[in-house]
């Protein structure tokens, strides 16, 4: 068992979904993101943090802006790492997400190994698709990291079931056709895809991009196995604002009422 | 099916390297394109709309004066009498045409120069469909003539003012636009860069330039060949087109020539300066740091000023079979004055930079017969230009 495995076990056990925040790594400066990630950590199931690129393609304003300002920062991969590597022995475990010419730039073999010796579980890559994602899933197996696959609205039924056939860790199901951020609401469409991606889904489905508020996270809980929240978080980071509150809110939603589906 | 068509993949470079959202997306543009190649009512349709919309074939053009002023013999393919102005119009109608035959009533592209831009409008405003553009703010305000063609034209020019506001960020909104919009909207790439299948069918597109190049030469010439042929490489296209039509014919040497920026400052030159990346979908040379971090760029031609390069142009620099060389600021700008008196054809500042090196090359091998891609005209940049300061008409 992985501790992406025992991390969703738990929250089962405890008749919850999983909460996984996003945090960009550096932002809003190396010492605020340290301490706002041992506080995501109070609250998280699994941690996810973004290594800033200067050009993200699936990231809208918000994140775009962080991953900016993080770069000024002289935010780089190592670190990253180092940052990381503070957590507790105790800590929930962490994903890392950035974009492939990051990785590509070390090397695949030494960022799979750099990677583990910080004791990362998983990598979210969003611009290696299934087609392109053979080389680097088989460098991070080595280490024993597995690389998270995505699902989107616009994934037709066959792809999809190839896409959860081989899939480790969890599924990250894209919740919008779209790039990342906070949304009023999501498309009539999601209830349907989520539940179509579930019964191809060996491997817990967690929900991402635009899940900002409790509500919707209380609304979706009887659907998917997790939920990322990203842009909202940082929204309160801009703002010079504690984390704490829409993270215990975040987790109070998680809760599993009635529909255990 | 050959293998390109297949895994997109000249070598090792190339690929699709896009978010999941947009796969579906790709998979069904690589089917339809796949499916007009062999359709000769679409082929039909494109040949006409090439003749009577674009006004193809262009002419090859000996520059007598400039070739008794440089020490050999200079043809000129004139793209830029193609209608817009430049070779970007024959990938813009091909596209429009693929995006109204699978439905797609939306198309968005990204401009650097304006030229791709205005060509894009053009075939958006003849064949009915929504236009949106995203250009970055420097080259609004440096191809600013430009801005307001398309604006005629009909098309919504939607400024990017995120970081070094150039190509590069039109492309990221383009693709985000894309992503926000995958069921009606069309992404009509104006390079040989992005994802699978664009590469391949930009070129295909392109290729027109390269086979009417060699038939018009040959026709002169009893069935010979110049001794070389030179193109302008930003990402890539004007090049790739004209390649396309001599790769195959070893005595021809294929020469690409990439922006070094004011010698200063950050270059544009990916294939000379960088290594292998992934940006915008596709692995190829990029100008990156050692964190992966794309690098800033510089060059006075917008349409050049760009951190990546096509796929295949990677694999034939690696491969040997062209060359890539890098020429300045100053030089594309001598070299934009000297064609203007000598031959009283004002050329863009992106193919200024292939006549630069083809003085450089003459000047190191007199007597070649070269074919330069006049891949367009110059009148979009003499605001900016003059503005600061950078040409004197007199």
């Amino acid at each position: 068992m992985t501790a992406l495995d025992r991390a969703f076990a738990k929250a089962r056990a405890e008749n919850r979904r999983a909460l996984l925040p996003f945090l960009m790594s550096g932002y809003p400066c190396r010492e605020r993101f340290r301490a706002d990630l041992a506080e995501a950590a109070r609250f998280a199931d699994v941690l996810e943090v973004g290594v800033p690129f200067s050009d993200p393609l699936a990231d809208g304003p918000v994140i775009q802006a962080a991953a900016a300002a993080a770069l000024r920062e002289g935010t780089t991969l190592a670190r990253t790492l180092e940052d990381i590597a503070t957590l507790p022995a105790g800590a929930p475990p962490l994903v890392l997400m950035l974009s492939f010419n990051q990785v590509l730039a070390r090397g695949l073999g030494a960022f799979a190994a750099a990677a583990a010796a910080a004791r990362v579980a998983a990598l979210i890559v969003p611009d290696v698709p299934l087609e392109e994602s053979a080389p680097l899933e088989d460098a991070l197996a080595t280490r024993g990291l597995a690389l998270v696959r995505m699902l989107a609205p616009t994934t037709p039924e066959a792809r999809m079931g190839r896409i959860c056939a081989g899939a480790r860790g969890f599924l990250y199901a894209i919740s919008v056709a779209g790039v990342t951020g906070t949304r009023d609401s999501l498309p009539p469409g999601v209830e349907d895809y989520i539940r179509l991606a579930r019964r191809h889904a060996s491997v817990p489905l967690c929900l991402g991009f635009g899940i900002s508020r409790p509500e919707q996270v209380r609304t979706l809980a009887p659907l998917a196995d997790g939920f990322v929240v990203g842009s909202a978080l940082i929204r309160l980071q801009q703002e010079g604002k504690p984390l704490s509150p829409l993270l215990g809110a975040l987790r109070d939603a998680t809760a599993i009422q009635g529909d255990r589906s | 099916m050959n293998a390109v068509e297949t895994t997109g993949r000249f070598g090792a470079f190339g690929g699709r390297y896009v978010p999941e959202t947009l796969m579906a997306n790709l998979l069904e543009l690589q089917a339809a394109y796949a499916d007009a190649r062999q359709d000769t009512a679409f082929q039909a349709e494109l040949r006409q709309t090439l003749a009577e919309f674009v006004g193809r074939p262009t002419p090859l053009y000996f520059a007598a004066r400039l070739s008794e002023a440089w020490g050999g013999r200079v043809y000129l393919k004139r793209e830029d009498l193609a209608h817009t102005g430049a070779h970007k119009i024959n990938n813009s109608v091909g596209q429009a045409l693929l995006a109204r035959r699978i439905g797609k009533r939306r198309v968005v592209a990204e401009t650097g120069a304006g030229q791709h831009g205005v060509a894009t409008a053009a075939a958006c405003a003849r064949m009915g469909l929504e236009c949106v553009v995203y250009m970055g703010g420097l080259d609004c305000e440096r191809q600013r003539p430009n801005v307001e063609r398309m604006k005629l034209l009909g098309a919504t020019v939607v400024p990017c003012e995120a970081g070094t506001r150039n190509l590069k960020v039109a492309i990221n909104e383009a693709i985000r636009d894309w992503i926000a919009n995958p069921a009606g909207t069309h992404y009509l790439i104006g390079s040989v860069v992005g994802p699978h299948p664009y590469p391949l069918m930009v070129r295909e597109f392109q290729r027109v330039i390269g086979d009417e190049a060699r038939e018009q030469f040959a026709a002169r010439h009893q069935g010979l060949q110049p001794d070389a042929v030179v193109a302008c490489v930003g990402g890539g296209s004007n090049a790739m087109g004209m390649f396309a039509g001599f790769v195959d014919q070893p005595r021809v040497e294929l020469h690409g020539v990439e922006a070094g920026g004011n010698g200063q400052g950050p270059t544009s030159a990916t294939l000379n300066h960088g290594r292998p990346g992934v940006l915008h979908g596709a692995y190829s040379y990029l100008l990156q740091d050692a964190e992966g971090q794309i690098a800033p760029t510089g060059s006075v031609a917008a349409g050049l000023d760009y951190p990546g390069v096509g796929p295949e142009h990677s694999y034939l620099n690696d491969s040997n079979r062209a060359r890539y060389h890098v020429v300045q600021d100053g030089e594309a700008l001598s070299a934009m004055a000297e064609l203007s008196r000598t031959e009283g054809i004002l050329p863009a500042l992106e193919s200024s930079h292939a006549l630069a090196f083809t003085k450089k090359l003459l000047r190191e091998r007199p007597g070649l017969t070269v074919l330069v891609n006049l891949s367009g005209r110059g009148d979009k940049d003499l605001p900016g230009l003059l503005a600061k300061g950078l040409l004197k008409t007199e």
